[in-house]
C-alpha cells in the first residue's frame, strides 16, 4: 500500500509538472512541509489514482464507441436497434464503483478521525488564532504573547490552533502544513499542525469575509526549539504590551501591519466588531 | 352539452364524490401536493425553533413567558373549527347550502377567535420586552407561531371568499371542490397546531 | 435644486461610484427605449400582450423562459469576464474590492437561479407536455404565474446594480457577513428578495409538473414507459418540493433578522451563524440535482435518439435517478467539512457524497453502451451531449476527490473546488441545456438551427471552456482561494490565470457564434416539414413543428418505452401511416383562456419585493395587498376555458399535411 501510495505520488507529481508551464511556482499543496499536510497529500494521491482508473475505463470507451459506431453509409452490421439492456454489464459497473468506494472510504475515515489528534507526541503548543475583519491575531496562552499577522511556531512539535473569531467566519489555511479549519464568531474550534523543519510559509484565510478579505494573507515562522525559545524571550522584554488603543484598532474593521506584543487584552464585550464603539473597558 | 368534447384534462365521471367531479382530482391532489410542501416549510421551522429554544440569551424563557389557560383556550378553539369545518363538508355533501353557510360561519369565528388570542398574546410579550429583537429563542418562536397565525388569517379570508362563492352559485362540483381545498387547508393548520401545542407550548412550559 | 438631485442620484443611483455605472444606466436606458420604440414601430404592442404576457399556453412560456435565460446567461457571463479580466493579471487595479465582490456574488447567483434554473423549466415547458401526450401541463394559469414571478425576480434582482448595489456577500450569502452588522446597504436584501420570489415561482412549477407528469399522460403511458426526459422531471419536481420550502425559511430568516432585527444569525444574542449554511446547503445540495437531473433527461434523449438505438437499461436509469434524488438529502455537510462537525459526522457526509458516484456512474456507462451497436449521428445536438461525458467525469470525480474530508481541507474554498463545480455545472448543465435546445428547436419554431454554426459555435465553447477552467485545479493546489479580488505577483498565479482569461473570452466568443447561429437561423430558415427531423423515438416528434396551439389532435395511444418509434417501427408488421390523423376521432377541445392576472399579481410582487428591499413599507405593504387581492379574484373567475371546434381542428391540421 504504501509503497503503491509513493509511486501514485510520483505519478501524479510528474503528471502535474509537465503539465504545468515553465516558470511557474511551486504547487504548494504536493509539497508538503509537516506531518498532517503529507498525511493529507497521501489521500490526494490516493483518489486521484483510484479516479484514474476510472478515467482512463471511460474515456477508452467513449473513443471506441463513437469510433466504432459512428453512421457510416451503407453499413447495417452490429446495428441493434431494439438492444435493452445488459444485466451482467450492469453489474459490473454497479459493483465496480462500490468497490473503488470502499477503496477510498476506508483511508478517509482512518485520517478523518487521525487528525483530530496531535499530529506527534511531542508536546503540543498551544496558540490561539482569531480572525477580525480584516487581520489575523495570534495569541500564546502560555508565553503571554501576541503577533498579528503573523505567527512563530516551533518545528517539530504539534501546534493546538485554537479558532476563534470576531465578526464574520474565516478560514484558517496554510496549505504547507496542512487543511484548514473555519474560525467562527462564539464557537471554538480546533486546528492541529505540525512544521518538519524551520522555514516560513505562507497562511492565508480561506473564506471570504468582505472587502479586506485578501489582505489576510499572514507568514508562518517555523524555528527551531532553541530559536523558538530565544525569540519568545524576546518578545516578552521587548515588544510593548498591549493598550486599550491597541485593543481598539484590532477589534475595528481595518487592514494592519504585523505587530507583536509582550502582553495581551483578552476579548470581551459582543463578538462584533462592527459594534466597535459599544464596548466597554473591561474593569467598568 | 350533448357534443362530446375532449377536455384538457381527465373526463369527469358522475360516480365519484361533487368535489371530484369537476376534472378528476387533478386540482385535489394539486393541493395534496402543495401541502407536502407546507410540511416541509413547517419541518423546517420547528427544526430552527427546537436548535434556538435554549438560546434566550439572559433573556425570557418559554417557562417564564408561557400561559397554560391562554395556548389552551387557543388549541381548543382551533381544535373545534376543524371540526365544524367538517360539518360544513358533511353538509356540502348533503348538497345543503344552509348549513355549509352556518357551521362555515362558525368556523370562521372561532378562527377569528383564535387569532384575537393570539394577537393578544403576542402583544402582551411585546410589552414586557420579549419582542423579536431579544434573542434568537424569541425570533424563533415569533416566527415559527406567526407563520402559523399568518396562515390562519389568509384561511379566514379564503374560506369567506368561498362562502360568497357558494352562497352565489349554490354547490356545483367547483364550489364543492374549492369548499373541499380550503376545508384541506383548515385542518392542515389544525394539525401544524397540535405540533405547535406539543412542541412550543406543552415542552416550553416543562423545559 | 442640482446639487440635492445628485445627492438622491449618489444616494439611489451610485452617481459617485464611476463610470461603470454611469455606463450601465446609458445602456439601460437606450435599451428600454430602443424596446419600446421597436414595438411601437412595428405596431407589435398588442400582439406582444396577447399572445406573450397572457398567454398560458406551455409551449410560449417555454419560450419566454428560454429567452430570459438567454438574457441572463449574458448577463452572468459579463460578470464572469469581468471577473476573469480582474483577475488576469497579478496586482490589476481594473476593479476595487468592492466591486469585485458585487460582481462574484451577482455571477454565482444569476447564473444558478436566473440561468439555469428557468432555461431548465423552459426546457421542460416545451417538452414534458409533448412528451406525455398531454395538451398542456395541470395548470396552465399557475404555469404562468411562475414564469412572471421568475421574470419580475430576475428584474428586481438586476436592477440592484444600478439602484442601490448589489449584493455581495457571495452567492451563498453565509451569515453573519451578509447579516445587517457586517453588510448595511440594501444589496443583501436585493438578493434576499427576489430570490424568495422565484423561489415561489419554483415550487408552483414542482407541484404543478408533478401533478402533470403523475395525472395527464396519454392512455397506455405507465410510468416505466414514460420518456426519460419526463422521468428526470419528474424526480426534479419531488427534489423542488421538497428542497425549495427549505430556501424560502433560509430566507425569510435572514430577511427577518436584516428588516425586522430578528437575532437568528446575530453572534450577540443567542444567534448562530452556522444555522445559515446548514440550511442554506439543505437545500443548496439538493438545488444542484434540480439543475443537473433534467439535463441527464436531455442526454438521455438525444443519446438515444441519434445512435438511432433504443436507451441502454432503461430501469436501471430510473432506479439511479431516483437514488440521486435521495441521496441529494444527505450530503448537505460536505459543504462544511471544515466547520468543526467532527469526525463522525465527517465520515458519515464522505461516504454518502461517494456513494452518489455509483448512480451517477451506472448513468454513464448507460450512456456509452447506448452507442454500443447503434449508428451515431454527429448532430450539434448531439455533439454538445458527447462532450458531456468526459467533460462532466472530470468535474465528477474531482468531485468524489472533494468528498475525501481530510483531503477537502486542502481543497476548500480554493480554485480546486472552483474549478470543480464549474466543470459539473457547465459540462452537465450548460452542455445540458444548449444540446436539449437545438434538439427541440424545431419543435418550437419549425425550423431547424443552422449546423454547421451551431458545430463552430460548439466547438468553440467547449474547447474554451476547457482553457478556462483545467487551470484552476492546479492554482488550487498552488494555494489561490476563491473570491479574492486580486493576488501579488510572484506566487506563480499569473501565467495560468491568463490562460483562463483568454479561455473565458473563448467562451464569450462561442455564445456569440451560438446566437448568431439562432438570428442566421431564424433569417434563413430550414424549415421541418415533417414534424420529425431526427428520426425522433418519442411523441413530440408525432406532431406537426411548430406544435399547434392543442398540442395532439387526437391524444394518442401508447404502446412500449419510445412510443413513437413503435408506431414507426411495429414490430413483425408494416409499419403505419404515422403522420394522418384519423378525422373520425377529432373532438372539440377544451383549452383554458389567456389571462393577464399572472402577470400584474407579478408586476405587484416586483413592486411589494422593492418596497420591502428598501424597507419602504407604505409601498411594500399596499404591493402585497394586490397580490391578495389578484388571488381572491382568479378564486371568482369561472368562465376561464374556451373551446376549439372541430372544423379548425380540421384546418390546422390539414394545413400541417396531417388530413
Amino acid at each position: 500500500m504504501q509503497f503503491l501510495r509513493k509511486r501514485w505520488r510520483a505519478v501524479l507529481i510528474f503528471a502535474l509538472s509537465t503539465l504545468m508551464l515553465s516558470g511557474c511556482g511551486k504547487i504548494v499543496v504536493l509539497n508538503p512541509q509537516g506531518p498532517v499536510a503529507t498525511e493529507e497529500l497521501h489521500l490526494i494521491t490516493w483518489s486521484f489514482g483510484l479516479m484514474m482508473i476510472v478515467v482512463v475505463a471511460v474515456f477508452a470507451l467513449f473513443a471506441f464507441m463513437l469510433i466504432k459506431y459512428r453512421a457510416k453509409k451503407g453499413s447495417k452490421i452490429d446495428y441493434q436497434p431494439e438492444q435493452e439492456g445488459n444485466r451482467l454489464l450492469e453489474t459490473v459497473w454497479t459493483v465496480v464503483p462500490i468497490l473503488i468506494i470502499i477503496a477510498l472510504i476506508i483511508p478517509t475515515i482512518k485520517t478523518t478521525y487521525a487528525l483530530v489528534k496531535p499530529p506527534s507526541t511531542g508536546t503540543p503548543v498551544v496558540i490561539k488564532a482569531v480572525s477580525a475583519n480584516w487581520k489575523w491575531m495570534f495569541q500564546y496562552p502560555g508565553q503571554g504573547i501576541e503577533t498579528v499577522n503573523y505567527v512563530v511556531i516551533p518545528a517539530n512539535r504539534p501546534i493546538e490552533f485554537q479558532l476563534d473569531a470576531i465578526g464574520p467566519m474565516n478560514s484558517l489555511w496554510i496549505p504547507a502544513l496542512g487543511g484548514q479549519e473555519y474560525s467562527m464568531p462564539g464557537m471554538l474550534m480546533r486546528l492541529w499542525l505540525q512544521a518538519d523543519h524551520p522555514g516560513t510559509y505562507v497562511g492565508r484565510s480561506a473564506n471570504f469575509s468582505g472587502r479586506g478579505f485578501v489582505h489576510m494573507v499572514f507568514n508562518v515562522i517555523a524555528k527551531s526549539p532553541s530559536d523558538y525559545a530565544t525569540w519568545v524571550q524576546k518578545v516578552k522584554t521587548t515588544a510593548p504590551a498591549m493598550t486599550m488603543a491597541d485593543y481598539q484598532k484590532l477589534t475595528a474593521q481595518n487592514v494592519v501591519h504585523t505587530m507583536t506584543f509582550s502582553h495581551y487584552i483578552k476579548f470581551f464585550g459582543p463578538r462584533n466588531n462592527s459594534m466597535n464603539a459599544l464596548y466597554r473597558a473591561p474593569n467598568s | 352539452m350533448s357534443v362530446h368534447m375532449e377536455s384538457l384534462h381527465e373526463p369527469t365521471t358522475s360516480s365519484l364524490p361533487l368535489e371530484y367531479q369537476e376534472d378528476g382530482n387533478l386540482k385535489i391532489f394539486g393541493f395534496w401536493v402543495f401541502l407536502a410542501a407546507e410540511v416541509v416549510l413547517f419541518s423546517t421551522l420547528f427544526a430552527t425553533y427546537l436548535v434556538f429554544h435554549g438560546n434566550v440569551a439572559g433573556g425570557p424563557t418559554s417557562q417564564q413567558l408561557f400561559d397554560i389557560r391562554g395556548f389552551t383556550i387557543e388549541t381548543f378553539l382551533l381544535l373545534t373549527s376543524s371540526f365544524t369545518m367538517g360539518l360544513g363538508t358533511y353538509e356540502m355533501r348533503r348538497q345543503n347550502t344552509k348549513g355549509v353557510v352556518v357551521w362555515v360561519l362558525i368556523t370562521v369565528l372561532l378562527g377569528l377567535g383564535f387569532l384575537g388570542m393570539e394577537i393578544s398574546e403576542f402583544s402582551h410579550y411585546v410589552s414586557i420586552g420579549a419582542n423579536i429583537s431579544r434573542s434568537a429563542f424569541l425570533s424563533a418562536f415569533f416566527v415559527l407561531v406567526g407563520t402559523h397565525g399568518s396562515h390562519v388569517t389568509l384561511g379566514i379570508f379564503w374560506i369567506l371568499s368561498i362562502l360568497v362563492q357558494v352562497m352565489r352559485k349554490g354547490i356545483t362540483p367547483k364550489t364543492a371542490r374549492k369548499l373541499f381545498v380550503v376545508g384541506l387547508y383548515w385542518h392542515f393548520l389544525d394539525v401544524v397546531w397540535v405540533f405547535i401545542f406539543t412542541v412550543v407550548y406543552l415542552t416550553g412550559k416543562v423545559m | 435644486m442640482l446639487h440635492s438631485l445628485l445627492q438622491l442620484g449618489d444616494k439611489y443611483f451610485m452617481w459617485n461610484e464611476g463610470p461603470m455605472i454611469w455606463t450601465s444606466d446609458v445602456l439601460i436606458v437606450l435599451t428600454s427605449l430602443g424596446i419600446i420604440g421597436v414595438l411601437t414601430y412595428l405596431k407589435r404592442w398588442n400582439w406582444l400582450w396577447k399572445e406573450w404576457l397572457t398567454t398560458v399556453d406551455h409551449k410560449k412560456i417555454g419560450i419566454m423562459y428560454i429567452i430570459a435565460a438567454f438574457a441572463m446567461f449574458f448577463r452572468g457571463g459579463m460578470d464572469g469576464l469581468i471577473i476573469r479580466a480582474q483577475l488576469a493579471v497579478p496586482n490589476n487595479q481594473f476593479l476595487n474590492a468592492e466591486h469585485y465582490d458585487q460582481v462574484f456574488t451577482t455571477h454565482g447567483t444569476i447564473m444558478i437561479l436566473f440561468m439555469a434554473m428557468p432555461f431548465i423549466i423552459g426546457l421542460m415547458n416545451i417538452a414534458v407536455p409533448l412528451q406525455i401526450g398531454a395538451r398542456d401541463v395541470a395548470f396552465p394559469y399557475l404555469n404562468a404565474l411562475s414564469f412572471w414571478l421568475f421574470f419580475f425576480a430576475a428584474l428586481l434582482f438586476n436592477i440592484s446594480f444600478v439602484i442601490g448595489g448589489s449584493p455581495d456577500a457571495g452567492w451563498t450569502s453565509y451569515a453573519p457577513l451578509a447579516g445587517p452588522f457586517y453588510d448595511t446597504g440594501v444589496g443583501e436584501n436585493y438578493y434576499l428578495i427576489s430570490l424568495q420570489i422565484t423561489g415561489i415561482g419554483t415550487i408552483a412549477t414542482g407541484i404543478n409538473f408533478l401533478v402533470t407528469i403523475l395525472k395527464m399522460r396519454a392512455p397506455g403511458m405507465t410510468l416505466m414507459k414514460m420518456p426519460m426526459f419526463t422521468w428526470s422531471i419528474l424526480v426534479t419536481s419531488i427534489i423542488i418540493i421538497f428542497a425549495f420550502p427549505v430556501l424560502t425559511v433560509t430566507l425569510a430568516l435572514l430577511m427577518f433578522d436584516r428588516l425586522f432585527g430578528a437575532q437568528f444569525f446575530s453572534v450577540t444574542h443567542g444567534g448562530l451563524p452556522m444555522m445559515w449554511a446548514n440550511l442554506f446547503w439543505i437545500w443548496g445540495h439538493p438545488e444542484v440535482y434540480i439543475v443537473i437531473l433534467p439535463a441527464f433527461g436531455v442526454f438521455s434523449e438525444v443519446v438515444s435518439t441519434f445512435s438511432h438505438k433504443r436507451l441502454f437499461g432503461y430501469k436501471a436509469m430510473v432506479v439511479s435517478m431516483v437514488a440521486i434524488a435521495i441521496l441529494s438529502f444527505t450530503t448537505w455537510v460536505h459543504h462544511f467539512f471544515t466547520m468543526g462537525a467532527g469526525a463522525s459526522v465527517n465520515s458519515f457526509f464522505s461516504f454518502s457524497t461517494m456513494l452518489i458516484a455509483v448512480p451517477t456512474g451506472v448513468k454513464m456507462f448507460n450512456w456509452l453502451f447506448t452507442m454500443y451497436k447503434g449508428r451515431i449521428q454527429f448532430t450539434t445536438s448531439m455533439l454538445w451531449a458527447l462532450a458531456f461525458i468526459p467533460n462532466f467525469l472530470i468535474g465528477g470525480l474531482t468531485g468524489v476527490m472533494l468528498a475525501v474530508a481530510p483531503a477537502d481541507y486542502q481543497y476548500h474554498n480554493s480554485y480546486f473546488l472552483v474549478a470543480h463545480f464549474h466543470y459539473v455545472l457547465i459540462a452537465g448543465t450548460v452542455f445540458g441545456v444548449f444540446s436539449g435546445l437545438y434538439y427541440w428547436w424545431p419543435k418550437m419554431f419549425g425550423h431547424i438551427l443552422n449546423e454547421k454554426i451551431g458545430k463552430w459555435a460548439f466547438w468553440i465553447f467547449m474547447i474554451s471552456f476547457n482553457m478556462t477552467f483545467m487551470p484552476m485545479y492546479f492554482l488550487g493546489l498552488m494555494g489561490m482561494t476563491r473570491r479574492m479580488y486580486t493576488y501579488p505577483a510572484g506566487l506563480g498565479w499569473g501565467p495560468l490565470n491568463m490562460i483562463e482569461t483568454i479561455g473565458a473570452l473563448g467562451m464569450g466568443l462561442g455564445f456569440v457564434v451560438m446566437v448568431y447561429d439562432i438570428v442566421y437561423s431564424i433569417r434563413h430558415p430550414e424549415k421541418d416539414l415533417t414534424g420529425d427531423p431526427w428520426d425522433g423515438r418519442t411523441l413530440e416528434w408525432s406532431i406537426p413543428s411548430p406544435a399547434p396551439e392543442y398540442n395532439f389532435a387526437v391524444i394518442p395511444e401508447v404502446k412500449g418505452i419510445d412510443a413513437y418509434w413503435m408506431m414507426k417501427h411495429p414490430k413483425g408488421q408494416e409499419p403505419e401511416p404515422t403522420k394522418a390523423v384519423d378525422k373520425s376521432k377529432i373532438r372539440p377541445i377544451h383549452m383554458p383562456n389567456n389571462s393577464y392576472r399572472p402577470f400584474i399579481i407579478s408586476v405587484a410582487f416586483f413592486v411589494a419585493g422593492f418596497g420591502f428591499i428598501w424597507q419602504w413599507y407604505w409601498l411594500g405593504i399596499p404591493g402585497l395587498i394586490v397580490v391578495v387581492i389578484g388571488l381572491f379574484l382568479r378564486s371568482f373567475e369561472y368562465d376561464d376555458e374556451h373551446f376549439i371546434s372541430t372544423e379548425e381542428i380540421v384546418q390546422t391540421e390539414t394545413a400541417a399535411g396531417r388530413l
